[in-house]
């Protein structure tokens, strides 16, 4: 017997519905299967950390391979990676009576690369965002320099450009691109070398070490198989935005 | 009708040729600011957004109190705002343009600013307030030229006007609203982290907004033979004081909550802003003149033999107005900021070119203000 | 319309002044080329002079698009050889020559491409 049309429309649109389910549920299911969900994070051993050397190892080579610049006003200060005091990073830690070879070191700042960021909920072009893989990333091409994600950060890791960078680069990596006055600019997790399985040049920039990398969603990672044996801290986990640097008591 | 504003005495035009100037000299200085960057301004990476976005975050409330002579007028039929719901409408006309381009002044990259309507963010408050602020300016526009027309034709505004007139009430509260949420959702400022600060907003705007309003008729009764009449101006300075007692109220309240509850993070930027922190006493002057000037304005806005004379009643509307100027304009905005997340205290004070270019856009508003003003009264025939 | 002759003359001698590049290339019998050298002629590119003449930017607004937002850096080329999708890093490796090869067009075209402040201007300065 021939369909009619109206059988034959029904027909149709349960294939175009089971279609458009089948795809969706393809997308869910590979990500809980694992295919391609990786969650970068980094772990910091400030017991490793050279610091009463002066030793800035990870900064230069941060600020070097991704052209930040050194302005020299304090008030327009780009860093994406930087020393900070214990008692200012972990504020919300008063730790009076802990020893002074833990509080006395400095503690190494830098986006927490969060897994709820607000940097990332406020931006109004989605020029900031958190990727797949827990990278938050800032499209340098689409910023329009409103400052609100700087505003939203609640650990002052993001630098704007108040003035051109460029005068204000001592040396120039050829490789990457600077930026211009008017952006907002922050830690990548060299997204650029960990795309292509390298670690980042803090990391490869320390000689002691003290920076791990790794991808938490794989148990056997040099930053899991650590933080399941020490104790972290994270910065400010009470805002519940997830940070994914985590700090070694 | 905007001819009506081509035609004009030699006063007149002495006060347009100031505002262009002073628009002209903001205008340069903006080009100075779009060559060298931001920088000019004294922001810094600690404190991020100050005398642009807080002169943005007052103008909020001054637009937004436009609603406070529509209301009584479209819903209850008070009879006394009749002939003020126009001035109202294109007062808020002036503000809402004064907003934008504070908006503007202060980004970045403003040749972009397309990418806010290219990639639409419902999740932004920011993209919210974009969307509510140029709905109230078209919507304001609309009425109020609608509305003239009428009056110049003389026959009753077209039937679709008065929807308008009615959405324009809840719009009026949203832009005030919304521009509290761009701050008060965030976790990361403790200052301004409070569900009071959409009503303290709102609050303020509506004790600013009717003190500006009293003023400008005031003016307006000097040069020129427009009255709005005392049954007017006594229930604006009703509503003012009403809304100053509950702005007062609310800071009061806030107080409590951050001194008893001294959680150090809350409590840090209240001692910044009245008492001062080490490393910076900037705003505290500024504070306790804003707090006594609204003590002053709500005294004589209580006692009915100072409400009712104009001279204290312009001391107490011009108290008011730099009060909450202050105390928005100032202190809401770069408090937020100190002490910063790590704990530090910077110092920020706006530079010569960033108050220029303020100027120079106060100036857009005032010759905005002007142009409308003169174009409804000369259709009245109560220009001079 | 007594002053015809005047407005006329006025009129010819603004359209003579105003298209004089148009009575240039026709003088010239063709229109000035720029001449772009090519810094490595050995190699290929990804695609014909043609079509890269015409759709670079488009190329390249599609790479930005794949790269920045999408964490996708590789792709191949028409032969399917793979590619990686870099200005920096795959295009300006042979075009080295920024003066005499993209800036030859560019500047004869006035075209001011915003992306060389930051992908190329620093560089050059240093």
């Amino acid at each position: 017997m021939t369909e009619t049309v109206k059988e034959g429309r029904r027909r149709f649109l349960k294939l175009a519905g089971l279609g458009a389910l089948a795809f969706s549920a393809r997308k869910v299911l590979g990500k809980v299967a694992g295919e391609g969900a990786r969650r970068w994070a980094m772990v910091v051993d400030p017991s490793r950390c050279r610091w009463d050397d002066g030793c800035n190892g990870c900064i230069k080579a941060c600020h070097a391979a991704h052209n930040v610049p050194s302005v020299p006003d304090p008030k327009h200060e780009v860093k994406w990676i930087w020393k900070e005091k214990f008692a200012d990073v972990f504020a919300d830690q008063e730790a009076p009576h802990v020893a002074e070879s833990l509080t006395s070191r400095p503690i190494l700042a830098l986006c927490n690369h969060c897994d709820d960021p607000p940097c990332a909920r406020v931006c109004p072009t989605k020029a900031t965002w958190r990727r797949d893989d827990g990278i938050v990333a800032i499209d340098p091409h689409r910023c329009i320099g409103c400052r609100y994600c700087v505003a939203a950060c609640p650990y002052g890791s993001r630098s704007f450009n108040w003035v051109d960078p460029k005068p204000y680069l001592a040396r120039v990596n050829p490789d990457y691109p600077a930026r211009t006055k008017g952006i907002v600019e922050k830690c990548t997790f060299c997204v650029e070398r960990v795309d292509r399985g390298r670690l980042p040049a803090c990391v490869e920039g320390c000689p002691e070490k003290a920076l791990i990398f790794g991808d938490l969603n794989d148990p056997q990672s040099d930053v899991r198989r650590t933080l399941r044996s020490r104790y972290a801290l994270r910065r400010r986990p009470s805002l519940g935005t997830h940070p994914e640097v985590y700090y070694l008591v | 009708m905007i001819e009506r504003a081509l035609v004009g005495k030699r006063g007149y035009w002495a006060w347009m040729g100031v505002l262009v100037s002073v628009i002209g000299c903001g205008v340069l200085t903006y080009l100075r600011q779009l060559e060298s960057g931001l920088g000019i301004t004294g922001l810094s990476r600690d404190v991020t957004w100050g005398f642009y976005i807080a002169q943005f975050t007052f103008l909020v409330g001054v637009a937004a109190s436009a609603v406070i002579v529509v209301l009584p007028y479209a819903l209850h039929g008070v009879k006394a705002f009749a002939r003020l719901a126009l001035l109202g409408e294109m007062l808020a006309i002036a503000a809402v343009t004064m907003c934008l381009l504070f908006i503007f002044v202060d980004m970045g990259q403003p040749t972009r600013i397309f990418n806010v309507i290219l990639y639409p963010t419902p999740r932004s408050p920011m993209f919210w307030d974009m969307i509510v602020l140029s709905g109230y300016l078209v919507l304001n526009a609309v009425i109020s030229r609608t509305s003239l027309a009428a009056e110049r034709d003389e026959e009753p505004a077209p039937s679709w006007v008065r929807p308008l007139v009615l959405l324009s009430i809840p719009w009026a509260i949203s832009i005030h609203t919304v521009t509290a949420f761009l701050y008060s959702g965030l976790a990361a400022r403790p200052f301004w982290m409070t569900a009071l600060l959409a009503p303290r907003f709102l609050a303020s705007a509506f004790a600013s907004g009717p003190a500006l309003l009293i003023l400008v008729l005031l003016v307006l009764k000097r040069l020129t033979r427009f009255d709005a009449g005392k049954e007017a101006i006594g229930r604006l300075a009703t509503i003012a004081t009403y809304a100053l007692a509950t702005s007062i109220f609310f800071l009061l309240v806030e107080l409590f909550t951050a001194l008893y509850g001294n959680i150090p993070e809350h409590v840090s930027h209240f001692r910044y802003l009245f008492l001062g922190l080490p490393g910076g006493r900037t705003l505290v002057p500024w504070s306790w003149t804003a707090q006594a000037l609204a003590a002053l304005a709500l005294v004589l806005l209580l006692l009915p033999r100072t409400r009712r004379r104009e001279g204290p009643l312009v001391l107490a509307c011009v108290s008011i107005f730099v009060s909450i100027w202050i105390e928005k304009g100032l202190g809401m905005v770069v408090t937020g900021f100190i002490p910063s997340p790590l704990g530090k205290v910077v110092r920020y004070v706006p530079t010569a070119p960033e108050l220029l270019i303020g100027l120079g856009i106060y100036g857009v508003g005032l010759l905005v203000l002007t142009v409308l003003y003169r174009v409804a009264l000369s259709v009245r025939g109560e220009l001079a | 319309m007594r002053d015809g002759p005047k407005i006329a003359a006025g009129l010819a001698l603004f359209l003579g002044l105003a298209l004089s590049p148009v009575w240039q290339r026709v003088a010239a019998g063709r229109a000035r080329q720029p001449e772009p050298v090519i810094a490595k002629p050995e190699t290929r590119c990804l695609a014909s002079r043609e079509v890269m003449r015409a759709s670079h930017m488009r190329l390249l607004d599609e790479w930005r698009q794949a790269v920045v937002r999408e964490g996708r850096r590789g792709a191949t080329d028409a032969d399917g050889r793979p590619v990686s999708m870099s200005l920096t890093g795959t295009c300006l490796e042979c075009h080295s020559n920024k003066k005499d090869f993209c800036d030859r067009c560019h500047l004869q075209l006035v075209v001011k491409p915003v992306c060389w402040g930051c992908h190329a201007e620093a560089a050059e300065k240093s």
